[in-house]
């Protein structure tokens, strides 16, 4: 009787158009109805209300999960209709966790044995989307039943089903297999293309077990007209041919038959798509494909320019003539409107690049990176860093013009890739010293400018253009302006880090400069005023630009802040001498001459495996307990006040108290671990043993730093130029300067998506392939020789799974001994742990969460 | 497979969707908040197809409302598009000529025409005469269970 005054759902969704409260003010007041509502016993107040909830709940986001039993009950009732809305309710809002689940096996039972098929249409379709593990088994049987149904339109559904039970619950493949493979044989399309359907998503989880039926495929292949049965079949035959090379060889010829004739683009594409992929080494097939991929590209429709471009780009590994041909085509892509066409040109674009067009190529990006949005600007540059950057720079000739498109790089409003400029500039000047007067030029060019200081963004390559300057001041044409450019006001705006270095790099500079000038003072008699002028000068600016840090909140600002200061101020008094320099006893000289060496030290790449190739001495324990080291070193370990420099109570030097602590620390074994925390250590290493390392620490006998280049003989290898090439000399090109590169096939630190390992999926597949392979077995019991070969891949994936399995531990392995090689190289370190980090990333598989 | 369908109108509000993969209530707002204004934002010379989060979304705008599809990245994006087409192929004939209004207020219809295209995220019925014939079925099917529901008799049997 209430059914009379309930409001159905068109006055629901009318009210809500003309309501004037509110939305979601609205929507509580008829969720409040509405839970009244679905309490009554009678079925069609029930099941309108059921209707209104998951209305709101489709369209409005509502969460519905309490209502799970009301539509049960819904659905239980005879009524067609209650039926339906029962069962859209059902698949709109069960998920795994839904408590009643289990109260739903019987009724779909029912339901999918109904002699209407409507209702047994809707209990499939239900099945497709809950369908759990336990659903799936006790429910087998019946799909079973219908797969062989005479009711086309029901076997067709049963078909759909079929894959979400198998995914679910494998072992079904027994059952329901054979008839699915029956299925291929029938004449109607429909269930065909829900048969090829399936085995397509079988195909995809794991081709081995489908390759048995290939034959029946091929039938269909040939003979089919239906568009969208063939576009799954090659899918079917791209997974197959990539395991099974030699059906490659007879596919190829029908495809090439149905990209000429047909005019469906989807078709066309889907053929070009296989081809390119699996199909890669039919020259025929290729170059019709390519063909094709010509005339999607002249098109107009941004569509068709688009997936030209992807197959190209998916083409372009193996075949880069294609690529090459299509060049104008990929460079008028450029500057299409459409993101995504922009995406792929630019990525086809940097698969040509090689030694020889790599720079006009950059100056196109770099023009297009001007006139873009910021977005595709990035885009360009981290391209072209990355690409320039592969394997230790191999591609780069003339490294003067790639640094100065560096600093071009930074120049560009939009850059916002500051760190792997900073990076880049960093490691050319470690690695390529031919390059170094070019990089202290650029430098110098973008620490003048003080509109940099103002981009946050930049900051980071402002700090490497101050280590450039600092480290290679050698280099540097006129230090003075250098000094200038590092201590001007407007550096307030970088943060403090920064800041720190440009004040060492001011230190730097200022030793180098003094030194200069004590051995032409030592060197020549007397001091001509201007050097003495110019000298004094350069001092006092440094002081005055320096003097307000050193009460800077930062400590690293402050400290270093206050060694410059200190050592200006025990300069001061020795170039103010002015007389007697002679005399080599002269503090400021010796202190100077001493600093200058600690800065003349090179800092180099170190290759990761530098540890290992230090053998350890005779003699030397490195697994013993360092408790005792103290007994032993306790005289060089107290603070230093004897030995060359003097000065100690005349100013802080921390920084040569350290270099002296560092030489004796080198000079005894080890570095001591406190005595509990090395037990500790035993300990730790007895039950992680096979992760550490076999061999380490540094060779004590070195002078106190680590290997800074490999070997002569390495060296020789890395050399990439003979230079008696006659065609070398023919072309009077700058001979490329030695890039030292330590790891043989460096890793890339841009690290592009890696191919995801499928490894928690693999388990599954497994128990899933093998039933279908049983399920083979069983469906040609007649033939030998196809037992055979059932039996022989069932072997192979007995030893997959075992191979499988080696190359998972041992990956694992490695990657946790690569964590423990973390090497003293500064960079090296610190891009490493950011590589693993981007690496683990990517391995995540990608739920959509 | 198809991950799900989504109809979406020009002002941003949801017309109807259709979920084929394991999403929770959350997530689910959250993907058609990010989706509507990837897409709403979109030129109209543009491609139709779209790079999310490692998937694929093929969209098509009809009048005032964008359909969307989400696929996996080695499906076939002309297909989908083609799949788009005949599902409103579909909905016009069943509707006589289509608007936004009649899948406003008869959405449920919109979901049982689109159960009988696709099922499991895969296209089941390519046929729009069949999909036309099945639903037509279903609904007298409908019509009489109502019918019968209504008829006095039963409803005195009810009450008493």
């Amino acid at each position: 009787m209430d059914n009379l005054f309930q409001r159905s759902l068109e006055d629901l969704i009318k009210g809500f158009r003309l309501q004037l409260l509110g939305d979601s003010s609205f929507i509580s007041r008829a969720l409040e109805e509405i839970r009244r509502e679905i309490k009554a016993t009678d079925l069609s107040t029930k099941s309108t209300a059921l209707h209104k909830l998951s209305y709101l709940a489709a369209i409005h986001g509502v969460d519905m999960s309490w209502a799970a039993f009301h539509a049960l009950e819904v659905v239980s009732s005879s009524r067609f209709h209650h039926k339906r809305i029962g069962y859209q309710a059902i698949t709109q809002s069960f998920h795994d966790q839904t408590s009643v689940l289990l109260l739903i096996t019987n009724q779909l039972r029912k339901d999918l044995n109904s002699v209407n098929e409507y209702e047994v249409s809707l209990a499939l379709e239900c099945l497709s989307r809950i369908g759990t593990r336990d659903l799936a088994r006790d429910l087998s049987p019946e799909v079973f039943t219908l797969l062989g149904s005479s009711k086309s339109f029901v076997r067709k559904k049963a078909t759909g089903v079929v894959l979400r039970v198998f995914d679910k619950y494998p072992d079904a493949v027994k059952v329901c297999f054979k008839r699915l493979v029956e299925n291929l044989e029938t004449s109607d399309p429909q269930i065909l293309s829900a048969v090829v359907g399936v085995f397509c998503e079988l195909a995809s989880k794991d081709p081995t077990s489908c390759l048995p039926l290939a034959p029946e495929f091929f039938k269909i292949l040939v003979d089919s007209r239906n568009n969208w049965v063939l576009i799954k079949l090659l899918k079917i035959f791209s997974k197959l041919a990539s395991v099974e090379p030699r059906l490659g060889r007879k596919v190829a010829e029908p495809i090439c038959e149905h990209m000429k004739r047909t005019v469906a683009k989807s078709l066309v594409f889907e053929c070009v798509r296989t081809v390119v992929s699996s199909l890669s080494d039919h020259e025929a097939a290729v170059k019709l494909a390519v063909a094709k991929i010509r005339e999607f590209l002249v098109e107009d429709d941004p569509n068709l320019k688009y997936l030209g471009l992807h197959a190209l780009s998916i083409a372009a590994p193996k075949h880069l003539w294609a690529v090459l041909e299509n060049k104008e085509a990929v460079v008028k892509a450029l500057s299409d409107e459409d993101p995504n066409v922009k995406l792929e040109a630019l990525h086809l674009l940097m698969a040509m690049v090689t030694e020889d067009n790599v720079s006009e190529i950059s100056r196109i990006l770099m023009n297009y990176a001007l006139k873009s949005d910021p977005l595709f600007c990035n885009e360009i540059i981290i391209s072209v860093l990355s690409v320039c950057s592969r394997n230790a720079y191999e591609i780069i000739v003339d490294f003067d013009w790639y640094v100065s498109l560096l600093g071009e790089m930074a120049r560009i409003p939009h850059c916002q890739r500051g760190e792997e400029i900073e990076h880049q500039l960093i490691d050319i000047g470690m690695r390529v010293r031919d390059a170094r007067p070019q990089l202290v030029r650029v430098s110098w060019a973008l620490l003048i400018d003080p509109a940099l200081l103002g981009n946050m963004f930049l900051h980071p390559i402002l700090s490497a253009a101050s280590w450039v300057s600092g480290e290679y001041v050698e280099f540097a044409k006129n230090p003075y302006e250098l000094v200038e450019a590092l201590v001007q006001p407007r550096t307030d705006l970088l943060p403090p880090y920064i800041r720190a270095i440009y004040i060492h790099s001011v230190f730097k500079v200022l030793v180098f400069c003094l030194r200069s000038y004590f051995s032409a003072q030592e060197s020549s008699s007397g001091s001509s005023s201007t050097v003495y002028e110019s000298i004094l000068n350069l001092v006092n600016v440094i002081e005055i630009g320096v003097w307000p840090l050193s009460g800077a909140y930062d400590v690293e600002v402050q400290e270093r802040a206050k060694n410059v200061l200190g050592f200006i101020g025990m300069a001061k008094q020795d170039i103010a001498k002015k007389v007697n320099l002679q005399d080599n006893e002269a503090e400021a000289c010796r202190v100077t001459a001493f600093m200058e060496d600690a800065f003349s030290e090179e800092l180099g790449p170190i290759s990761a495996n530098a540890r290992e190739k230090v053998c350890v001495p005779d003699g030397l324990e490195l697994e013993e307990n360092l408790g005792d080291l103290e007994e032993i070193c306790g005289k060089f370990l107290k603070p230093v006040e004897s030995d060359s420099v003097s000065c100690t109570d005349k100013i802080t030097f921390s920084v040569s108290n350290l270099r002296i602590r560092d030489q004796q620390e080198a000079s005894s074994s080890t570095s001591l671990p406190p005595k509990e925390s090395s037990s500790l250590l035993a300990e730790h290493r007895k039950r992680h043993g096979m992760y550490y390392l076999t061999s380490e620490k540094n060779d004590p006998d070195s002078n106190g730093t680590p290997n800074d280049y490999p070997p002569a003989n390495d060296l020789a290898s890395e050399i990439l130029l003979d230079p008696l090439d006659p065609k070398r000399k023919a072309k009077h090109r700058k001979s490329r300067p030695v890039v030292v590169k330590l790891d043989e096939g460096g890793e890339s630190r841009i690290t592009t998506s890696q191919a995801k390992t499928k490894q928690e999926s693999v388990t599954d597949d497994e128990s899933l392939s093998r039933d279908i392979q049983s399920a083979l077995l069983v469906n040609k019991k007649g033939k030998e020789r196809e037992k055979c070969e059932g039996n022989s891949n069932l072997v192979v994936q007995e030893e997959e799974t075992s191979r499988i399995e080696k190359p998972q531990n041992s990956e694992k392995k490695k990657k946790k001994k690569k964590n423990g090689e973390r090497t003293s190289g500064k960079h090296r370190s610190r891009r490493r742990s950011e590589v693993a980090s981007s690496s683990e990333q990517v391995e995540i598989p990608d739920l959509l969460l | 497979m198809i991950h799900f369908v989504l109809l979406v109108s020009r002002q941003g509000k949801v017309r109807l969707t259709k979920w084929y993969s394991p999403y929770t209530q959350k997530e689910r707002s959250k993907v058609i908040r990010e989706l509507s204004g990837v897409i709403l934002n979109r030129g109209p010379k543009l491609c139709n197809f779209v790079e999310w989060r490692g998937y694929k979304v093929v969209y098509k705008r009809y009048a005032s409302l964008y359909f969307c599809m989400c696929i996996d990245a080695e499906d076939n994006e002309l297909e989908v598009l083609e799949i788009i087409h005949h599902y409103v192929e579909i909905l016009d004939r069943y509707f006589g000529s289509v608007c936004e209004l009649d899948l406003i207020f008869h959405f449920h219809k919109a979901y049982y025409i689109l159960d009988e295209l696709l099922i499991a995220g895969e296209l089941q019925e390519s046929s729009k005469k069949t999909v036309a014939r099945i639903i037509s079925a279903q609904d007298q099917m409908v019509e009489a269970a109502k019918e019968e529901a209504g008829s006095i008799s039963y409803i005195i049997a009810q009450t008493t």
